[in-house]
Order: structure tokens, then C-alpha cells, then sequence
């Protein structure tokens, strides 16, 4: 996720000096210290990655005794590997992440845009109450609550289930949050009167005008969302019990810890956390001009 | 761990003991009665690799015929398995089987996590060493749990170093500090080993070695002793080597550390059974070139060593079917099929004795070819472990001893103030925990 962070700075790093150009030599050289420093950032996140994709391409034999940063020859055999172990048990932790994070990411945005397109602009007794509960549920890091929901679904008898990990990840107070901005910021008052003028029930104003408009916004929730899920650690190590139903950041942690007398499988580990990070990057690509398009309609506004 | 505080709920191991019975006694017609006649299906919680493949045998075998079914849910190793446990424990939702650490043992058991098995699995007392057995039982009539591997701590060395700068193998260990010293004067580049404080269970296990008891009961009060003359002995000595530069004093497990073993920068190392496993990732080019000996001792007519890691088989008290479950327990760790496989499939060492020296253990490992009689060795060196004194925060001194020695090793200072300050913590976390502590 870091490196994408990066991404996105880069061109504003880059045009930092572009619009310096046609100012005074003066200033042009204050410009060169924030670049600098940016650079240095970007250095400081990308050094980590790219160590990763190295590490990854070293056998067991080379990961620990050749140079850092010089490339192994042991990527196709780790893969292998990788895939071979307990009979490609890693593949499934792949799909139950894509699911989890998929599906939940899919439902929690659909919870946020309901919730939020309501909280903006419906007018009823208790909304602002109701909207700050929700902003101390952003305040209130996931991580305290996986405890307490795990003894409440072991109640229910729901533990060690897809479901168990999918159900506390729907309501996700920052994105309804969002939601409500966006809607209130994207979706006009008199747009929704006129529709309701021509006569169109409130959940047809919300399905066919209003969730259109609000569609840039609902992407970046399920992104944020997506990511969240996918990095998600606590929740589904309290929950879950059978490895065959673990997400993969709780099967790469069972490959690192195999107990004292077995040596971690570092090299699996490490081509396995690439590839999990592979899914990310492609999602962002592929979203980012949905992104780029609210960044756009925000500037057109203001 | 917010689940240990179980206020004066648990004072002493004794109280526990008498706790656990009496839970015991009021499941145990369900229980008992499940063995003998009705099927039952048991989840086992274990980090051990392969140990799918081992449970099939029993599925296959012995529990075909009771109709006791056994499903393995593999899980990360590690203190934070034991915070799982206690969280499924508080929802009734435990396991059946377990796997657990021998330092975890009283941890579970304050938390009546564990059940007393005694009744079934009270005979497989004499496979085991006492040493071992000694640490089930919490010093207790009760047993919480089936030894499963040990780690016996020993001394491990490249014999063709060694021989190049005419060093001997140490006996003592004021031999092994000689060494240090005469190493670092005829190659000051190399190191004979280095003082890590990033994993607890080795300084634990010197200490150990030298006698120290760090928790003990009398009465109704527990006893924490980790400062004790024994320990401040191990301490001592460790910081003086370091202090003077005789030995290194950057952590293991490193890709440094891995490299200096590699390159022969360290030519030795002190380590457990399992160590050929580790050197086989650690320093691939250096195969066959180590020797294993005894660990050095603290005066030439000692004969002991601590141990370093290892586990055990427990049952929860969640477990609708304890009797059959202490059966599982008892057949993975003493049947001969069951433990070859575990040797075979897991890599383990056998806490069992008699299965120490045969089957898998006939040969030596292949890092250890050179040396024929490894495991005949390690077996003799096995027997004289020194028993081991377990309590209910073992987590709490280890977070501890890596944070302060951590810092005396890095900064070559004075390691017994490390030492008091893990006596401190480990002193106040159990006065918060509700424990009774006799200063």
C-alpha cells in the first residue's frame, strides 16, 4: 500500500519545480529542498518493496548469504514451492482474502451509501446523535473490538466460519462517514425534488439518481474498505481456527511460526507476501481512474 | 493478556490442582462414559508441521476402533496462541487438544483452561524423563499434559576451526570464557558466539542449567526468584564476556547472524537438539563441519543442562470428551508408530525416551553426517536435564528480559540490573494478577 502512497505523490513531487520554472531563480532553489525530502521519502517506502521482490527471486541457499540487493535464481523454484505447500493450501488462503475482502468491501459499501445518502438528506429527530456515535466508531480502532465480537459471535455459534470474519467487517463507520459527505457534497437537494416531483418512490430517487452521482465517492470506500480488509490481521486470527479458512496475512503468520525446533520458512514467506500484495496493485490501477475522476470533480467545484 | 486476571481466583498451583479435580469430577460421568461407548470427534490446536499426516494414523488406527475422531487445525506458534486459547476458553469455545508449550502450561492451568488427565494418562509416567514429566504435573498429583518434544541444550562448534586455532572443547564454563578470549587474540575478526537476548527461552534455559528455580509454590504463596544466586550467576558471566568483547553481543536469527555463522565469522553456538535444523537454513555452506558436544558446566563434577524449547499435548476444559482426548494425548506421544511419524513428518525430538534412540533417531542428522552417534549423544545428554520451574506470567519476564538485555548487551553494561528489573516486573504483574507473592 505504501508504494501506491508513493505513486501518488510522485507527480506532485515532480511538478513542484515545473510551476518553480516560471518563478524567480530564487525561489526555484527553496523548491529543491521539499523535492529532496520527498525524494528521500519515496526512497524510504520503495527500498522496503523492492527488497521483497529480490528476496523473492533468492532460493533458501542465497537468501541469507548473497548480497542484498543482487537478484537470486530461485523465484520459479519458490513459487513452486510455495504452491506445494501443504497441497497449495496458500492458493486457498488467496481466495478466502479475494472473498473476505472482496464481498465484505462489496456489502460495507453498499451499508455506507445507504446510511450515508440517508444521514445527508433526510432531516429526522436524532440525526446529528446518531452521526456522532458513528464518528467515535471512526475514532475507535477495529482492533479493540475483535474480542469482544468474537465472544459475542461464539454465541451465536458463528466462530471459526466465513461468516464470522465477513459479519464485523460490514459497518464500517469511516466509510458511511465518507458517504455522507460525499453525498451531501455531490448529490443536490433540488435534484432529488425533482425527482420527486415527477412522482419517483425514494428508492428509486436513491438507486437511479443519486447513487450514479454518488459512484466516485463509493469507489474510494471500497478501496479503503478492500485494502482494510485484505491487511486485516486481529479479527480473523480470533475468529478463525482451520487454516483452510485463514485469510493470507494469517497464513503467511503461520508459515513464520512453526515453533521453536522448525526453522521459519522465510523464503516462502517472503514470495508469498509478494504475491499477496499483487491483487492490491492491480486493484489500484485499475480503479485509480475512478479515482482521479472525484479528485477532478472535487477541483471543478471548489 | 487481560484474560490472566482471574483475581484470587487461582492463588497457588495446590489451589488449582484442587480447582481443576473438582471441575473434573463434575464432567467426568460425560466424560468417562464418552470413551467407552459413544463416538467423539475432538479439534486439536498445533503449530507442528505434518502433524495432519501423524493424526491419520490414529484416524485410521487406534481411533477407528474407539471411534474417536481427531481433525487438526494447524495454528502459529508462540505466545499468541496461548492469548487465543484463553479467548476461545472465556466463549467455551476451546479446542479439545491443544498444543502448548511447557513455560504456557501454568498460564492455561491458572486459567483453568486445562483439564486434569491424570486417571488416563497417569501410566505414561515412567516413558518420560523426570525432568520432563515434572513439568505436567506442575508438582502437583494432578497432570495437565502429554510431553511431546523436548530440547535439550547443547554445546555446538566447527570442529575444523576449532582445530585450526587449537581450541579445545570446553568442559566448563570458565573454559568456554578461556576460549573466547584465546579466539578473539589469535583471530580478533571472529567471535566465538554472541550473547542474543532476543530469545528468552535460552537464557532461561543457562539459568536452568545452573540451578535456578525461578517460580515455586509454599503454602499458598507463590515464590519469584528469577534474581536468585544462580541466575545472577549465568548473568554475570554472559555480561563479563560481553563487556570485555570476547564474544559479540548482536542478536540471533538475523540475516547478519546467519551470515556470520555462514561465513565461520562465529564458529559456535549455544543451542538445543533442534539446532541442526536451524543451522540447515542459518549456514547451508558450512554443513558437516560441526560437532556437537555437551553443554560446558558450571563446576567439573556437574553433569546438567537446561532445555530450550519443546511442548506438550494437553486437554481443555471446554473438551466435551476428556477421557478420549487424554487418549489421543497419550497414544501421539508414547506410541512407537505415532512418535516415528512425529520424527519423520514434524522433525521433532521425542520427549518419549525410549523413542529417542531409535527408529529416526538411528542415524544423525544429515547437517551432522560426521558425527555417527548424534542422537545417542543427545540422548545421554537429555537424561540429565535439570528440572524446570514454570509460573503463571512466564510471557511477562520474557517480553522483559528481551527489553533490559536487550539494551545491556547493546550498550555492554551491567547485567544485573537487567536481572532485577526482570524480577520487578514479573513480581508486580503477578500482584496485579491477583496472585499471592511472598517477598
Amino acid at each position: 500500500m505504501s508504494s501506491l502512497a508513493v505513486h501518488q505523490t510522485e507527480p506532485v513531487a515532480g511538478s513542484t519545480p515545473g510551476t518553480a520554472q516560471d518563478r524567480p531563480p530564487l525561489r526555484r532553489r527553496i523548491a529543491l529542498m521539499p523535492t529532496v525530502t520527498l525524494l528521500l521519502g519515496a526512497l524510504y517506502c520503495l527500498l522496503p518493496v523492492a527488497w521483497v521482490v529480490i528476496a523473492a527471486t533468492k532460493s533458501g541457499r542465497e537468501l541469507f548469504s548473497t548480497f542484498t540487493f543482487l537478484p537470486g535464481t530461485g523465484f520459479a523454484g519458490n513459487i513452486r514451492d510455495l504452491s506445494a505447500y501443504r497441497d497449495g493450501v496458500y492458493w486457498q488462503w488467496m481466495g478466502n482474502s479475494a472473498l473476505y475482502a472482496g464481498l465484505g468491501a462489496l456489502l460495507s459499501t453498499c451499508v455506507s451509501a445507504i446510511s450515508g445518502y440517508a444521514l445527508a438528506i433526510y432531516r429526522f429527530r436524532g440525526r446529528e446523535t446518531l452521526f456522532n456515535v458513528l464518528l467515535a466508531g471512526v475514532l475507535m480502532p477495529p482492533v479493540i473490538l475483535a474480542v469482544p465480537q468474537y465472544l459475542l459471535l461464539a454465541k451465536a455459534d458463528l466462530t471459526d466460519s466465513y461468516l464470522s470474519v465477513l459479519l464485523p467487517q460490514i459497518l464500517f463507520p469511516y466509510g458511511v462517514y465518507l458517504a455522507r459527505i460525499y453525498a451531501a457534497a455531490a448529490v443536490p437537494a433540488d435534484v432529488i425534488e425533482a425527482g420527486r416531483m415527477d412522482g419517483a418512490s425514494e428508492w428509486r430517487i436513491f438507486t437511479r439518481i443519486a447513487l450514479p452521482m454518488m459512484i466516485p465517492g463509493m469507489v474510494t470506500v471500497f478501496l479503503f474498505q478492500f485494502v482494510a480488509i485484505w491487511n486485516n490481521f486481529l479479527l480473523p486470527y480470533i475468529m478463525l481456527s482451520d487454516d483452510e479458512k485463514f485469510p493470507i496475512t494469517l497464513g503467511l503468520f503461520t508459515l513464520l511460526e512453526q515453533g521453536a525446533n522448525t526453522p521459519a520458512l522465510y523464503t516462502l514467506v517472503i514470495t508469498g507476501a509478494l504475491l499477496a500484495v499483487l491483487p492490491l496493485v492491480a486493484l489500484f490501477l485499475v480503479i485509480q481512474r475512478f479515482w482521479s475522476l472525484d479528485l477532478l470533480s472535487g477541483a471543478v467545484k471548489s | 493478556m487481560p484474560y490472566t486476571k482471574r483475581r484470587r481466583l487461582v492463588r497457588t498451583a495446590v489451589a488449582i490442582a484442587l480447582g481443576a479435580t473438582t471441575l473434573a469430577a463434575c464432567g467426568s460421568e460425560s466424560a468417562d462414559s464418552d470413551t467407552e461407548s459413544g463416538p467423539a470427534s475432538l479439534t486439536y490446536w498445533t503449530w507442528t508441521p505434518g502433524m495432519d499426516k501423524v493424526v491419520d494414523l490414529w484416524n485410521k488406527g487406534p481411533g477407528k476402533k474407539d471411534r474417536i475422531t481427531v481433525t487438526v487445525k494447524k495454528q502459529a506458534s508462540g505466545d499468541t496462541l496461548v492469548t487465543k486459547i484463553l479467548t476461545a476458553h472465556k466463549a467455551g469455545k476451546a479446542p479439545d487438544l491443544v498444543q502448548a508449550e511447557y513455560q504456557a502450561l501454568p498460564t492455561l492451568v491458572s486459567n483453568d483452561a486445562l483439564a486434569d488427565i491424570s486417571k488416563t494418562v497417569g501410566e505414561a509416567e515412567d516413558k518420560f524423563a523426570d525432568g520432563v514429566w515434572q513439568q505436567t504435573t506442575l508438582g502437583t498429583d494432578a497432570v495437565y499434559a502429554v510431553p511431546q518434544d523436548i530440547g535439550p541444550m547443547m554445546f555446538y562448534y566447527r570442529e575444523d576451526l576449532f582445530k585450526e586455532y587449537g581450541l579445545t572443547v570446553p568442559t566448563t564454563w570458565d573454559e568456554f570464557a578461556e576460549i573466547a578470549r584465546k579466539l578473539k587474540k589469535a583471530a580478533p575478526g571472529k567471535d566465538l558466539t554472541t550473547f542474543s537476548a532476543n530469545d528468552s527461552g535460552l537464557f532461561a534455559g543457562l539459568a536452568q542449567q545452573a540451578g535456578a528455580k525461578w517460580w515455586t509454590t509454599s503454602g499458598d504463596q507463590w515464590k519469584v526468584s528469577i534474581n536468585d544466586a544462580a541466575t545472577r550467576k549465568v548473568a554475570k558471566f554472559w555480561g563479563g564476556l560481553v563487556k570485555e568483547g570476547a564474544i559479540d553481543n548482536q542478536p540471533m536469527y538475523t540475516p547478519a547472524w546467519n551470515k556470520a555463522l555462514n561465513t565461520g565469522k562465529q564458529i559456535a553456538w549455544v543451542s538445543a537438539v533442534w539446532a541442526p535444523g536451524t543451522l540447515t537454513t542459518a549456514a547451508p555452506d558450512t554443513k558437516g563441519k560441526w560437532a556437537m558436544a555437551p553443554l560446558p558446566q558450571w563446576s567439573a563434577s556437574d553433569n546438567s543442562t537446561g532445555s530450550w524449547g519443546g511442548s506438550s499435548t494437553a486437554v481443555t476444559t471446554d473438551s466435551k470428551h476428556r477421557a478420549a482426548a487424554a487418549k489421543f494425548a497419550a497414544w501421539l506421544n508414547t506410541d512407537g508408530k505415532a512418535l516415528n511419524a512425529l520424527a519423520k513428518e514434524s522433525g521433532i525430538y521425542p520427549a518419549a525416551s525410549n523413542a529417542q534412540t531409535s527408529g529416526a533417531f538411528l542415524k544423525p542428522p544429515a547437517y551432522f553426517a560426521n558425527q555417527a552417534d548424534f542422537y545417542t549423544k543427545a540422548a545421554d545428554i537429555a537424561e540429565t536435564t535439570a528440572p524446570a520451574a514454570w509460573g503463571p506470567n512466564v510471557n511477562v519476564a520474557y517480553t522483559t528480559f528481551k527489553d533490559a538485555f536487550g539494551a545491556a548487551a547493546k550498550s555492554k553494561s551491567d547485567f544485573g540490573a537487567a536481572l532485577d528489573e526482570m524480577q520487578a516486573d514479573t513480581v508486580a504483574d503477578m500482584k496485579k494478577q491477583g496472585f499471592e507473592v511472598a517477598e
